[in-house]
């Protein structure tokens, strides 16, 4: 299988990453040179094979349903590149 | 008077313990050397106040008599992929360039609980992506090593733990943290010649590390002998029940149980990674390290890993697919960088703010991320992919019929000169061929300096173990260091 800019777009739409013309050129080459090199795994013979769920088998657990954390409003916020007062501020979604 | 840069964990926690050094001068004099290796670029942000509160409090703990932890007084690096509350925490990237972290890591919070201090936050590749130490956004680390060729070439100090690496190599730390996802401790120890343990996946809390791909990532020690990793292992080990992976086990005292007496030990020599064309001086350490441990008592043995060729094309897979969801978190939002161009909607600002924030090797690895795991392609790449590494994880199973240990080298090279491999993203994945197997079977695996090459360059030995079997990793890591005489270090040129 190989790419396309048309694809690259589209992964990069996918991604919600920003490309440029002259990116999505350079990542054709760079993935399909890459996809290239993983095809090789359609060698392998895997029947009756499950993927791998765990490398080290472990239950996951069950805690209590109780109330751990929380009313750490100011440190949850405390990162935010646009606080707006006791909220993550975004651009105006609905206009 | 003494040169506490020559001292590792165990002689400062001794040092201190018996009353011959305070912690204080320990970490003054660490903050100074730390202070005058900028060349080498391993810190991304130096704390030396944090290393002295941290020694000052072993040193008063001391003084009214109360017991005293694993590494108290020992000041370490702390590879900047650990949240560490009030400290910025980049994982060297442009997103969370001034991200503050309300809240410790888990295996950093052990490791102060165990009297460790911090000085400072070390470098590494860009979301602990990359093999040389050069996708961090805050520049290039250097390894202080250099060729004996006369030259001051720039050589890479490994990745992603580059600056764990370089730091410990250059003797401004006697130990620092690294993770490891496909290679990322094992690879940088060999590079400049010290040691350093993956443990078995589980062992350390990935909490409050910063996420690439979870089902790899393990944190684990680095430090310029083996004794050392293990003390620092049992600090930062343990169960957390805030890692769902944790691995709800008791921690051994791997430290008192060091053995290096290999008798009735089998250690398995995979024949696959013998590649065809390996390098002469790679191909002379590894029987080096074959004889080292017969004559530590272990028999040798010949073993297959049949599906080895196909590890690292199954990571590159399974770890940019883990990457494109962990990343997915960096949207401009609740932390890191925010891009809003002029008039832009809520699409536009997640795209503007991922193409400003990621560099160039986490953009790529995001999308081949999202290629693999998209509709119509999730099935020809991921599952097949999960299906080779649980075929892989079978190889090293079989293998354990008839071995207890594996040797191989660490890494098919050593140290390449920065910018020899940028070109082509293959080329330096290939670097990790020997590394991601055992990564991708979550099984504990451990650098060893084996030797020097023509160049004058540390080689890696790297010993694989079953899983939850640290003990005989690290007890045949000692046994190769007791033999192999290496005492080689890096001209102080910065």
């Amino acid at each position: 299988m190989s790419v396309d800019k048309d694809t690259v777009n589209k992964i990069a739409r996918l991604s919600r990453i920003a490309i440029s013309d002259a990116e999505a050129d350079k990542m054709v080459g760079e993935l399909n040179g890459i996809l290239a090199w993983v095809e090789q795994l359609g060698e392998v013979d895997v029947t009756g094979v499950e993927p791998m769920t765990a490398v080290i088998s472990n239950k996951l657990r069950l805690r209590d349903d109780v109330v751990t954390d929380g009313d750490v409003r100011d440190k949850v916020l405390a990162n935010a590149p646009a606080r707006e007062g006791s909220f993550f501020g975004v651009p105006k979604v609905i206009e | 008077m003494t040169d506490f840069s020559r001292l590792g964990v165990a002689a400062i926690r001794d040092g201190v313990a018996n009353g011959e050094f305070k912690a204080v001068e320990v970490a003054e004099a660490l903050n100074t050397r730390v202070a005058a290796a900028k060349a080498l670029n391993a810190f991304i942000v130096e704390t030396p106040e944090m290393a002295i509160a941290a020694a000052q409090a072993v040193d008063a703990d001391r003084a009214a008599g109360k017991p005293l932890g694993k590494m108290a007084g020992v000041p370490i690096g702390m590879k900047d992929l650990f949240c560490t509350e009030g400290v910025q925490t980049t994982a060297a990237s442009h997103m969370l360039e001034g991200f503050v972290p309300t809240y410790e890591s888990t295996v950093s919070a052990n490791l102060w609980k165990a009297g460790a201090g911090m000085l400072g936050k070390l470098n590494l590749d860009q979301f602990a992506m990359g093999s040389s130490n050069e996708t961090s956004y805050f520049g290039n680390v250097i390894s202080p090593w250099r060729r004996n060729d006369g030259g001051s070439a720039a050589l890479a100090p490994g990745g992603s733990s580059g600056g764990s690496s370089s730091a410990i190599a250059a003797r401004l730390c006697p130990a620092a943290t690294g993770t490891d996802t496909g290679g990322s401790i094992r690879q940088p120890a060999a590079f400049v010649g010290i040691s350093g343990i993956k443990p078995t996946y589980g062992r350390c809390s990935r909490w409050g590390v910063v996420a690439f791909a979870s089902s790899l990532d393990q944190a684990g020690p680095m430090a310029r002998d083996v004794r050392d990793c293990a003390i620092m292992l049992e600090a930062m080990a343990g169960f957390d029940p805030k890692d769902s992976t944790s691995l709800d086990l008791p921690v051994p005292a791997w430290e008192a149980a060091l053995n290096s007496d290999l008798k009735g030990k089998r250690i398995g020599i995979p024949r696959e990674y013998r590649l065809d064309g390996i390098d002469e001086d790679i191909a002379k350490m590894w029987d080096n390290g074959i004889a080292w441990l017969k004559d530590a008592g272990a028999e040798i043995v010949d073993i297959s890993l049949p599906h080895t060729k196909y590890a690292l094309p199954a990571y590159y897979i399974i770890a940019p697919a883990e990457a494109s969801s962990n990343l997915a978190r960096y949207d401009g939002v609740r932390f890191g960088l925010r891009d809003l161009p002029e008039g832009a909607g809520l699409q536009d600002m997640y795209a503007a703010t991922r193409a400003a924030g990621f560099g160039e090797e986490v953009r790529r690895r995001i999308m081949i991320g999202t290629y693999v795991l998209s509709a119509g392609f999730y099935d020809a790449y991921y599952t097949q992919a999960q299906k080779v590494r649980a075929l892989i994880a079978r190889d090293f199973e079989n293998a354990w019929a008839s071995c207890d240990l594996i040797l191989a080298p660490t890494a098919p090279s050593a140290a390449f000169g920065l910018g020899e491999k940028n070109a082509d993203p293959l080329s330096m994945y290939l670097n990790d061929v020997f590394a991601v197997p055992a990564s991708l079977a979550g099984l504990p695996a451990m650098s060893v300096p084996g030797g020097l090459d023509k160049q004058g360059l540390p080689l890696g030995l790297q010993i694989i173990g079953k899983a939850l079997d640290e003990q005989a990793v690290l007890n045949a890591g000692l046994a190769i260091e007791q033999r192999s005489g290496f005492t080689a270090e890096a001209g102080e040129w910065w």
